[in-house]
């Protein structure tokens, strides 16, 4: 994989304070289904900057505040605002995620790339070249006219990664993006994240793989059945965790 | 969408192509009954006709009282059927021109040559149905308005039985053409009414043979009419007039003449000169 | 037995032959019955995605509708089309009565349900596999229906399929609104009819036999396509 190509895109769209849409500030969140409450009064803000990881066990509610975040859904309370320059108004078209299980389209490789491209708008003469230059940095470029449901898990997920990549935005939710994949995928997944957040785009991740957060966490939010109960920087968090929920977690008997 | 975006076209050109075909105007729908299409005449003589005028000849064959009512909804330019009473009717509702006879033929009693109702050799049709009704013989009728369903209950009405109280029993209403009739009764070794000219070139006669014939009251009157352009003025009555003129004129009639099934003549010529 | 066996050397000849008769007839049936499915798929795809996609007044009972449509008689399409395209019917003015054209309009009624009720299954099934992939990367249910109708293409071309089963082995309605017209409506089901009605009961077998025999081919060739397809793209 070459991480490094030399033919590195146009790194233009790292945010500048003019055009950014963040800071994202979420406040009182609240999220209920079947008469039960879910997300229970969440409220932070993440500015420009740092990759963040929201930790939690299963089940408490991580992938449905990214969802809530990214507008996939509609909170039952509380506000998610984007407060840049920008504003709310087309915060969605800076915005992406990547699912659990990727969802890829039945047709090649570089199609599903380029249909991406296609809803964000991208002309159509330069859709091929950014997706062809995504592949390659994602070690795709020889799958390029596979069928993409051909490709393995861990394929299949460098290739979801690969097409918001192609993107360039500005905030990339990923929910729990590796949680399918062995160690090596799992390794070129954070590799490609990595390489995102050094352009400049904001990293969300949801994770309950603690390695995985010590490696890309700056700053943390741990959840637990649906509140928020920490916020904190990773460092201060792994080693002196505030709750007694986080601190069981950590050690790994926090049952849900 | 591309996909369906690429289907327009096709279909664009499909309908041209069939509407090319269909917007040639030199032609005239004729509403006529199977008995004379299954017959095999239309397919002898309209040939001759077409290529001597360059008319096309239409021919959608249905009873004769569906025909009747093709006409009257103008959806033909020519009536071509065989139930006098009712042509006249037609013409004078105001739907026709004129009635002009153009040929006959004959109807015939089939049924099994066993006959067990022993109708054989009966001198009338009307003696040999009250034969058939007092042994209950199984009866396939047509059932269906048409010209030889009118005639046929015109038959058992002069015999004095109404078999419509037993149908479903001996009595079997088929609701269908001639053809469809004859293999009910074949298949079923029933007694029949059909016209000469299907039945002699009705294939699928199994066990069924020709058991009463040469009554007068037999006797198969066709007729021929122009639609009225009066109700419906699209109707073609100048192609539908030439066709009338030639099948009623010399021509016409020495081809219905010369027309043979199996050595048979199957038609009668008989228009009234100059009528 | 003996019109079994008379049917198969019966379409054995008209095959090797290439009768002329036979040729213009099934020419015509699949100029009819595929322009009919065209013109149904054109319809039923984007009825079928919106009903599975959208949620209107009345979406309900469409569906209802569109099911229930699916089992139709063709003789009540025929009715229906007949007395709408008669020359004392509303759209008589049109002279489309007893032509081929009046054949695909009653053909594709008759598959527009078929097309639209197995398009909305399958869309929906699609929908909710991508419904949140899809407003993540910025598009809602209708810039999505290409994407899926797409993504469907290999069951699409199944409905497809059994929308022109349904088409080319109707008679009902071709009878009606076409009339049998020899040279002009006359198509392989209304012969066959015909045959049966002259008792030539060998002849309208052979005919069935290449119905069948074009039939199998369609299908088996689509098959075959569409097997090799999925493999790879499923
Ligand atoms: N649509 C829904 N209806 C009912 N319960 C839901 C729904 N979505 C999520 N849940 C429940 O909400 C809780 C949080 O879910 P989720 O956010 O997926 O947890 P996780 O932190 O593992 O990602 C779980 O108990 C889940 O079962
Ligand atoms: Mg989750």
């Amino acid at each position: 994989m070459d991480l490094t190509a030399p033919n590195a895109a146009p790194s233009a769209h790292r945010a500048s304070a003019a055009n950014t849409i963040l800071p994202l500030r979420v406040e009182g969140l609240a999220y209920d289904a079947n008469g039960q409450r879910l997300i229970d009064g969440i409220t932070f803000t993440l500015d420009a900057g740092p990759r963040t990881v929201i930790l939690g066990p299963n089940g408490a509610g991580k992938s449905l505040l990214l969802r809530l975040c990214h507008g996939l859904i509609a909170p039952s309370g509380g506000t998610v605002t984007w407060q840049g320059a920008t504003g709310n108004a087309d915060a969605a078209t800076h915005q992406a995620m990547v699912f659990q299980r990727p969802v890829l389209l039945r047709r090649s490789v570089i199609a599903n790339v380029v249909y991406g491209l296609k809803l964000k708008g991208t002309l159509r003469a330069e859709r091929a070249e950014i997706a062809a230059d995504v592949l390659a940095r994602t070690g795709l470029a020889r799958f390029k006219d596979t069928p993409a449901r051909l490709l393995s898990g861990g394929e299949q997920q460098k290739l979801a990664l690969a097409r918001t990549w192609a993107l360039r935005p500005q905030v990339l939710f990923l929910d729990e993006p590796t949680s399918n994949l062995d160690p090596a995928a799992t390794h070129a997944v954070e590799s490609i994240c990595q390489h995102m957040h050094d352009e400049g785009t904001r990293l969300i991740m949801t994770t309950h793989d603690l390695g995985q957060a010590k490696r890309l966490a700056d700053d943390v939010l741990f959840i637990h059945k649906g509140r928020l109960l920490e916020h904190s920087p990773a460092n201060a968090f792994f080693e002196t965790p505030a709750s007694g929920e986080a601190a069981a977690f950590l050690r790994g008997d926090l049952r849900w | 969408m591309r996909f369906t975006k690429s289907l327009i076209p096709v279909i664009a050109a499909l309908l041209f192509t069939l509407n090319a075909h269909a917007a040639d105007d030199k032609f005239i729908t004729v509403a006529s009954t199977t008995s004379t299409a299954n017959s095999g005449l239309f397919d002898v003589i309209l040939p001759v006709f077409t290529k001597k005028t360059g008319i096309e000849v239409r021919v959608v064959a249905v009873g004769t009282g569906k025909a009747i009512r093709l006409a009257r909804s103008g959806d033909a330019d020519v009536l071509f059927v065989h139930h006098k009473p009712s042509e006249e009717k037609f013409v004078a509702d105001g739907m026709g021109m004129k009635r002009s006879d153009v040929m006959y033929n004959d109807f015939v009693m089939v049924g099994p040559a066993s006959d067990p109702a022993g109708i054989k050799g009966s001198e009338t049709a009307e003696a040999a149905l009250k034969k058939l009704a007092a042994a209950k013989a199984p009866f396939a009728s047509r059932g269906d308005d048409s010209g030889t369903n009118k005639k046929e209950l015109g038959l058992w009405k002069a015999a004095g039985i109404n078999p419509k109280t037993s149908s479903g029993t001996w009595y079997r209403e088929t609701g269908s053409g001639m053809g469809a009739t004859l293999n009910v009764a074949s298949g079923m070794n029933a007694y029949a009414l059909t016209d000469r000219a299907t039945w002699l070139k009705f294939k699928n006669k199994g066990d069924l043979a020709i058991l009463v014939e040469g009554d007068p009251k037999l006797f198969n009157q066709y007729g021929i009419i122009l639609v009225s352009a009066e109700k419906h003025p699209h109707t073609k009555t100048a192609l539908g007039q030439k066709f009338i003129d030639w099948i009623i004129g010399a021509e016409g009639q020495t081809e219905i003449s010369n027309y043979q099934i199996l050595g048979n003549q199957a038609f009668f010529a008989n228009a009234k000169p100059g009528s | 037995m003996t019109d079994i066996s008379a049917a198969f050397a019966t379409a054995i000849q008209l095959l090797i032959t290439l009768d002329a008769n036979l040729i213009e007839i099934v020419g015509l049936s699949l100029q009819v019955s595929i322009s009919a499915v065209a013109l149904a798929t054109v319809i039923g795809l984007p009825m079928g995605a919106a009903l599975a996609l959208f949620k209107f007044p009345g979406r309900g009972t469409l569906t209802v509708m569109l099911n229930a449509l699916m089992g139709l008689p063709p003789v009540v399409v025929g009715l229906v089309v007949y007395l709408l395209l008669s020359r004392s019917g509303p759209l008589g003015v049109l002279g489309l009565l007893f032509t081929p054209t009046a054949m695909i309009i009653a053909q594709a009624i008759l598959v527009t349900p078929i097309i639209a009720a197995l398009t909305r299954q399958v869309v929906a099934d699609l929908w909710v596999e991508y419904a949140e992939q899809m407003r993540s990367l910025g598009a809602g249910p209708l810039r999505a229906v290409p994407a899926l109708l797409y993504d469907a293409r290999f069951t699409l071309v199944t409905a497809v399929l059994a929308g022109f089963g349904r088409a080319s082995a109707e008679v009902g309605a071709v009878m009606i609104v076409g009339g049998n017209i020899d040279h002009v409506t006359r198509v392989m089901t209304t012969a066959i009819a015909l045959e049966v009605s002259k008792g030539d009961l060998a002849l309208a077998l052979g005919l069935g036999i290449v119905l069948i025999g074009l039939s199998l081919a369609i299908n088996a060739a689509t098959f075959t396509a569409k097997q090799r397809a999925e493999a790879a793209w499923t």
